[in-house]
């Protein structure tokens, strides 16, 4: 006897959303549209006081927006999810939600440069404080836990540097210190690992990237977990104490697996509004609905060109998880037994000049500060994405020179190579072909 | 909020107003292995609109200490303990599943203690599929997954769920995982298998019933519903359409709008 609850394909096409009853429409509507009638005045009371679920302003949902939400808390595992307006308002209404001023977080040390920034310059004006561990650091994250830490955040495979936290015993740090663990799971999807079966307990994406997957539209998300118990301690006034912006609402105990978003949302939306359009919305949803088979190939792709960097006479040294001398090898196969994803990092021989070369010299690859896309992406991390980084991040984010980041597209294998050939011919003689 | 009952400390949601023992008391019972969060759809209205709400977490369930209590007839002893544990005198019961179970054998035992009567999902037997039975005595996740897909009807598999943003079943299945689901969910399949005497009770309920089905409800069909509604004196039957068993979230307003109109009816508000 099996349940016969959709699996992760078909859920990728249909969860969070049912044909309409008024005109039948397959596709989701886009609901393009600030606001919502009600019914009488007593209804609209018993939206605002969250008596009952509906939409009141887009700012705080959407009818779209919902259909995203509940298929990524389908695809994850999740109770629920809110979705905003980029990766980074994700990142930012997460922290927001789970801190008050004076308090602590203990983060990665290896993430998008916007990130660090985030934790290491404009949380401190909030007065909610970083320090940063390296991700291999298991026990480093532990030792920097204060009593005022209120979540671990971090990459599963960092980036640029594509090192891996050990996600379930993180987990285990973070929960035997009362806190939640917050991951970033963009590089993954869930397609590749769903992080709340290894102890996540809020999921983090920038669904502008694999999700929505061809580089059109902006999109983040929230994602909870449900299983982390609010109540435990006294850490998380704001979810467990009666909240003066609700008539006296404590989240945890009205909301338990759900408290977070409901925070998040009733909160964060309302007060910050880093809310997303439905037509972006409806954009990740197309993305979502190939996410199994453009996964499958950035992966294939990934590895075919693992082996031909690491061959490469050009080439001084390749980070992948699936290279079996990197450190992360055997964590990798249990943590992402799909596919070790399609972002690499390598180092050319010739250092910060030749990777300019290489750069400007490669066609069919785009040069720009994104991840995720159906094409090929190369970027210099050192002078773009991460340029805003001071000496000592850059080298807590175990960051060269030399390091180049790619992003590994669904082209033909074929036409990558012989572009990255190009790339390599004037690296080798950069002073001669660079800006050619 | 807190409070002892039978020497053990029990919790139940308020809605989000302060309890207040001036105004009439709805308590509201949940389902097999869930808690008192499976309500908050329906408490919150109440607890702003004239009531004292308590929605309890059986013993074992989610705040309340244990264990749980292995039968619906003891279950439904206990709930009129709750109503004196509050220093209250009556009350109205709303119940989901075994729940409705436990409600109807609080009523029949205490009849002057009981006001009025919901029934979400109910049924006058509630026999358990011998190898889900076995599956949550073992503490087996399976059986919450394979509870999950015979509780929700087609909201809960696609989406729609009222609260944007939430999931149905993900949801439900977290809020029996985060309890013991051998102490919790075994226990409880265990009291409704061993249950008999919902129809010798059902014809002993003499106050006000009202039963809320779901047209899509594999867990009690509404024929079995039905069956249960034809027994009590006075009763009556409101169908969902395209709803499963958990009716109190996936059609969560218009079970809102029936209970509303049957309770304020029958066990008005204090304004």
């Amino acid at each position: 006897m099996d349940s016969k609850t959709y699996k992760f394909d078909t859920l990728s096409l249909h969860a969070g959303y049912m044909p309409d009853k008024n005109a039948g429409s397959r596709q989701v509507p886009i609901y393009q549209t600030t606001s919502y009638l009600f019914d009488d005045v007593d209804h609209a009371a018993a939206l605002f006081n969250l008596e009952q679920g509906g939409h009141i302003y887009s700012r705080i949902s959407n009818p779209t927006v919902a259909v995203l939400e509940e298929r990524v808390s389908a695809l994850e595992g999740g109770t629920a999810a809110l979705a905003t307006s980029s990766g980074m308002s994700a990142i930012f209404l997460a922290i927001m939600t789970l801190c008050e001023t004076g308090d602590h977080v203990v983060v990665s040390s290896q993430l998008y440069g916007g990130t660090v920034n985030l934790f290491r310059l404009t949380l401190p004006k909030f007065g909610i404080n970083a320090t940063f561990v390296k991700p291999r650091d298991t026990e480093g994250f532990k030792k920097a836990i204060q009593k005022n830490t209120k979540c671990i955040f971090g990459e599963l495979v960092g980036n640029p540097g594509n090192e891996l936290m050990n996600m379930p015993e993180i987990a285990k740090i973070a929960h035997d210190a009362g806190i939640p663990l917050v991951i970033d799971s963009t590089y993954q999807t869930p397609y590749l690992c769903r992080p709340f079966e290894y102890g996540a307990d809020i999921v983090v994406h920038s669904l502008t990237k694999w999700m929505c997957g061809h580089g059109s539209s902006m999109a983040g998300i929230l994602v909870e977990g449900g299983k982390f118990d609010w109540m435990q301690n006294d850490k998380f006034p704001s979810m467990t104490k009666p909240y003066e912006g609700y008539h006296g609402l404590s989240f945890a105990e009205e909301f338990g697996p759900v408290a977070f978003t409901m925070k998040a949302r009733a909160e964060g939306m309302r007060d910050m509004g880093p809310c997303l359009s439905p037509q972006n919305a409806w954009n990740v949803l197309q993305g979502i609905e190939t996410l199994s088979v453009r996964m499958e190939k950035h992966c294939s792709n990934a590895l075919k060109m693992v082996e031909y960097l690491m061959n490469h006479e050009s080439v001084a040294w390749v980070s992948h998880p699936s290279a079996r001398d990197n450190p992360d090898y055997e964590l990798a196969k249990k943590l992402l037994p799909k596919g070790t994803g399609s972002m690499i990092a390598f180092g050319i021989k010739g250092g910060k000049e030749a990777g300019a070369a290489f750069i400007n010299n490669v066609k069919l690859s785009s040069h720009l500060a994104n991840v995720g896309d159906t094409r090929t992406l190369v970027i210099h991390p050192a002078s773009a994405t991460h340029s805003q980084m001071d000496e000592k991040t850059l080298k807590l984010a175990n960051m060269s020179q030399d390091m180049i980041r790619l992003s590994v597209g669904i082209e033909d294998i074929d036409d990558i190579k012989n572009d990255f050939e190009n790339g390599f011919r004037a690296a080798r003689k950069p002073k001669l072909v660079a800006n050619q | 909020m807190k409070f002892i009952v039978n020497n053990k400390e029990v919790f139940a949601s308020t809605g989000g107003r302060p309890f207040d023992k001036q105004k009439p008391l709805i308590v509201f019972v949940h389902g097999s292995g869930l808690s008192h969060i499976t309500w908050v759809l329906q408490t919150r209205y109440f607890a702003f609109h004239g009531y004292s709400v308590l929605a309890i977490d059986l013993p074992g369930h989610g705040y309340s200490e244990g264990p749980s209590i292995t039968s619906i007839e003891e279950q439904g002893k206990w709930i009129a303990d709750v109503i004196d544990a509050v220093g209250m005198k009556e009350a109205s019961l709303v119940g989901h599943s075994q729940g409705c179970l436990i409600s109807m054998e609080c009523a029949q035992q205490f009849p002057d203690k009981i006001i009025s009567l919901g029934l979400m999902g109910g049924a006058g037997a509630i026999p358990m599929n011998p190898e889900l039975l076995e599956l949550a005595e073992k503490g087996d996740p399976k059986a919450v997954d394979l509870m999950m897909d015979w509780a929700h009807g087609p909201s809960g598999h696609f989406g729609g769920h009222p609260v944007p943003g939430l999931h149905h079943i993900n949801l439900g299945g977290s809020i029996v995982i985060n309890g013991s689901i051998k102490d919790n969910l075994g226990v409880d399949f265990r009291a409704c298998d061993n249950y008999k005497n919902g129809f010798e009770a059902a014809k002993k309920i003499k106050c006000p019933t009202i039963n809320i089905l779901g047209d899509k409800d594999r867990m009690c069909p509404v024929k079995e519903g039905k069956k249960l509604a034809e027994v009590i004196e006075n009763s009556e039957v409101e169908v969902i359409e395209n709803c499963g068993h958990m009716i109190l979230l996936e059609e969560a307003g218009k079970s809102l709008s029936i209970l509303k109109k049957f309770i304020r009816k029958n066990h008005p508000p204090q304004n």
